[in-house]
């Protein structure tokens, strides 16, 4: 029984960031995907290359930001001038509007504390990165000094095969996921 | 190349004579005469005046009660809230209470302090200032600050303009002294924006030796007397400063930066030229010698500026951060008027080579220097406000006063607005929203020069006349004129850089 298209995959090893962002362009620009780069560091502008989509946590970032801000000027009215009203620097108003500027070095640290750690959780939760998760890494030279791209294959093999090669790969397996 | 066309030609004349027209009423419109027969007398009239010894009391008298009203303005809110506490919230308990008999006895003793405050001025006038007298010096201080007006408004355009030149300088100078590769493509158009700086600096130079020869009061340090014990202006703090605030010394620090400042930028545009025939990158290096000087002295001479031109005008008060509140609303204003400049080429298709990436980083200077601004203005606000000693208040509570509207509708259009706007990757890479952002940070850093330099020379009589308008367009002509013309006279691209092709390349 033949494999279908998306199972078959080829892995091919480079060993320089350059190379493999020039490799990437022109695999795809042949029409072949490129499902997935490993890399011990990140390179700009590969995932331009690889066509993958704008990440959205830039959003996520200013709606943290938002929540942190929130969280700040609720904070400090409800200590400062609500559950226990203190006098701060001799101006004794008990109002948040009027003490304003004391609270904005909290408003501005909350801000970027929740925005910075969220982002980082939300970063690790996204890609599947929290304690206990399977290793998704199908070789280990590529956290050291390797670089590794996967191409599905189907009928073409031989031309992808080929392909890579010339665009520099020093190592290619082919895998087959249902084995 | 660029072409000056005669389109932009004749908007440039045209705004340049406009400008002036209106400057000269702006100028001549001024309520009364300055310096001739009347104000002789009027000083007799009123016995030989004592006007701005008494007046500097009068001011001081009246700023403190100023403040200690305010003081009592809190107390009583201070009082009503705690009574709706106790009356909300079910556990109005001991702490509470005392708090509350706390806030009453400071309530009187800010009204003690005030009596206390009004008999020692009272004191202080006492022996040769009648009650007469005090009202005819406030006349008269009045009088001078409607005087200064023109004047003044035209400092704040100088000023205005001066940081984009000279901003445009520095932001030059440090790519040269960071060795930046992206910014090469944009290099001469901020030789073009540079050499510009003349301008404004031959304004400043104008209002400062207009200043020594008596003919508007900005600086008030400046008037005669007020150095001298003997003398009925002497003021003590003011003589204080004698050592650095002086006629002679002002105007050796003032041609010193003028001539540096533009001899730095006239310098590098010669290299730069030169480079561009002779190529190699032996220009490239002297150019970068040249920066690092700038930036050392500019490090020194940006704070020094500040206060001797602006910072002066309050002379009383002082701030710390004044020169680096200073440089960094110059340096956005530079920064704000380059982005527009840049999107006009790319949008006319002169510079092929500039794409949304240069864009990107631009806006993305304007973005973080707005957000550095705003932290030091508001580092310099929030310590002077948490202190609340009298002599450095005085500075934020006449810009709470009078110009409340305009202080507040600054900050947000100098912070909210690029924050907002321009925070996004993607929003920075369009011209149109860079354009928009652009515009407002640049109305609000000329608000913010407004408020600096307005309160301390005219007070109360502030507008947006004339001279206001008059001096913008004016200098807008000017900057049209001369930078078009810079841009025009030399390739847009400098061939022999040794980054060139880097900043072609440049991609984020």
């Amino acid at each position: 029984m033949a494999t279908t298209d998306s199972k078959q995959i080829i892995r091919a090893l480079y060993d320089d960031d350059d190379v493999i962002l020039k490799a990437v362009k022109d695999v795809r620009a042949k029409g072949h995907r490129v499902s997935e780069v490993y890399s011990p560091f990140p390179i700009h502008g590969l995932d331009h290359a690889m066509g993958l989509k704008p990440t959205r946590i830039a959003i996520a970032a200013f709606l943290y930001g938002c929540a942190g801000l929130t969280t700040a000027i609720l904070i400090t009215w409800f200590m400062m001038n609500h559950d226990w009203p203190q006098n701060i620097g001799g101006k004794p108003s008990m109002t948040w509007g009027q003490n304003m500027p004391a609270f904005v070095p909290v408003m501005f640290e909350l801000t970027v504390f929740f925005a910075a750690h969220l982002m980082v959780w939300t970063y690790f939760a996204v890609n599947k990165l929290y304690p206990g998760a399977e290793r998704q890494n199908p070789d280990k030279r590529t956290t050291d000094d390797k670089f590794m791209m996967e191409v599905p294959v189907g009928a073409n093999r031989d031309e992808v095969v080929e392909l890579l090669k010339s665009t520099g790969a020093i190592e290619i397996n082919d895998v087959n996921e249902n084995a | 190349m660029f072409q000056f066309t005669s389109k932009a030609k004749i908007l440039a004349y045209a705004l340049i004579v406009l400008g002036a027209i209106s400057l000269v009423i702006g100028f001549t419109s001024v309520p009364g005469d300055h310096h001739e027969g009347g104000h002789d007398t009027e000083e007799q009239h009123h016995d030989g005046a004592h006007e701005e010894h008494g007046d500097d009391h009068a001011a001081t008298t009246h700023e403190g009660g100023e403040l200690f009203a305010m003081n009592d303005q809190n107390a009583v809110d201070q009082h009503e809230s705690e009574e709706m506490h106790a009356e909300d919230d079910a556990h109005a308990d001991e702490a509470t209470e005392e708090h509350a008999e706390e806030m009453h006895a400071e309530e009187h003793h800010a009204e003690d302090a005030h009596d206390d405050h009004a008999e020692h001025a009272a004191a202080a006038h006492g022996d040769h200032v009648e009650h007469g007298d005090h009202d005819a010096a406030h006349a008269e201080h009045a009088r001078h600050q409607q005087e200064n007006r023109p004047w003044s408004a035209f400092m704040v355009n100088t000023i205005f303009f001066l940081a984009i030149g000279l901003g445009t300088v520095f932001f030059l100078m440090i790519q040269y002294v960071a060795r930046a590769g992206w910014t090469v493509g944009i290099n001469r158009v901020m030789e073009a924006v540079g050499l510009f700086v003349i301008v404004p600096l031959i304004g400043m130079l104008i209002l400062v030796f207009t200043g020594v020869a008596d003919q508007h009061h900005i600086w008030h340090w400046m008037q005669d007397g007020i150095m001298d014990p003997a003398s009925k202006h002497y003021d003590a703090i003011i003589a204080g400063k004698e050592a650095y605030l002086n006629d002679t010394f002002f105007i050796i620090r003032a041609v010193v930066y003028a001539a540096v400042w533009y001899g730095v930028i006239v310098l590098v545009r010669r290299h730069s030229l030169k480079e561009d025939q002779e190529g190699g990158t032996a220009r490239y290096y002297k150019i970068f010698k040249i920066a690092a000087f700038f930036a050392v002295f500019y490090a020194v001479t940006s704070s020094t500026s500040a206060w001797d031109w602006i910072m002066s005008i309050d002379t009383h008060w002082f701030s710390t951060l004044f020169g680096w509140y200073t440089f960094a609303g110059m340096f956005v204003t530079a920064l704000a008027a380059l982005n527009l400049l840049v999107v006009f080429l790319r949008y006319n298709g002169y510079t092929p080579w500039l794409n949304e990436n240069h864009q990107h980083d631009l806006a993305k200077f304007m973005f973080a220097f707005s957000i550095f601004w705003t932290y030091l203005w508001f580092s310099q606000y929030m310590l002077i406000w948490y202190s609340n000693i009298p002599e450095e208040v005085t500075y934020y509570m006449q810009r709470f006063d009078q110009y409340n509207t305009l202080f507040l509708t600054m900050v947000a259009m100098n912070f909210i607005a690029p924050v907002l706007l321009v925070m996004s990757r993607d929003s920075k890479r369009v011209m149109g929203l860079v354009t928009f952002t652009a515009t407002i940070v640049l109305v609000g850093h000329w608000l913010d020069h407004y408020v600096m330099i307005m309160p301390g020379s005219v007070g109360e009589y502030y507008g947006f006349g004339w001279a206001e308008v008059g001096g913008f367009l004016f200098y807008a002509g000017l900057y049209i004129l001369i930078v078009f013309r810079n841009l025009s006279k030399a390739p847009l691209l400098q061939k022999n850089h040794p980054m060139v092709t880097e900043s072609k390349h440049f991609s984020l």
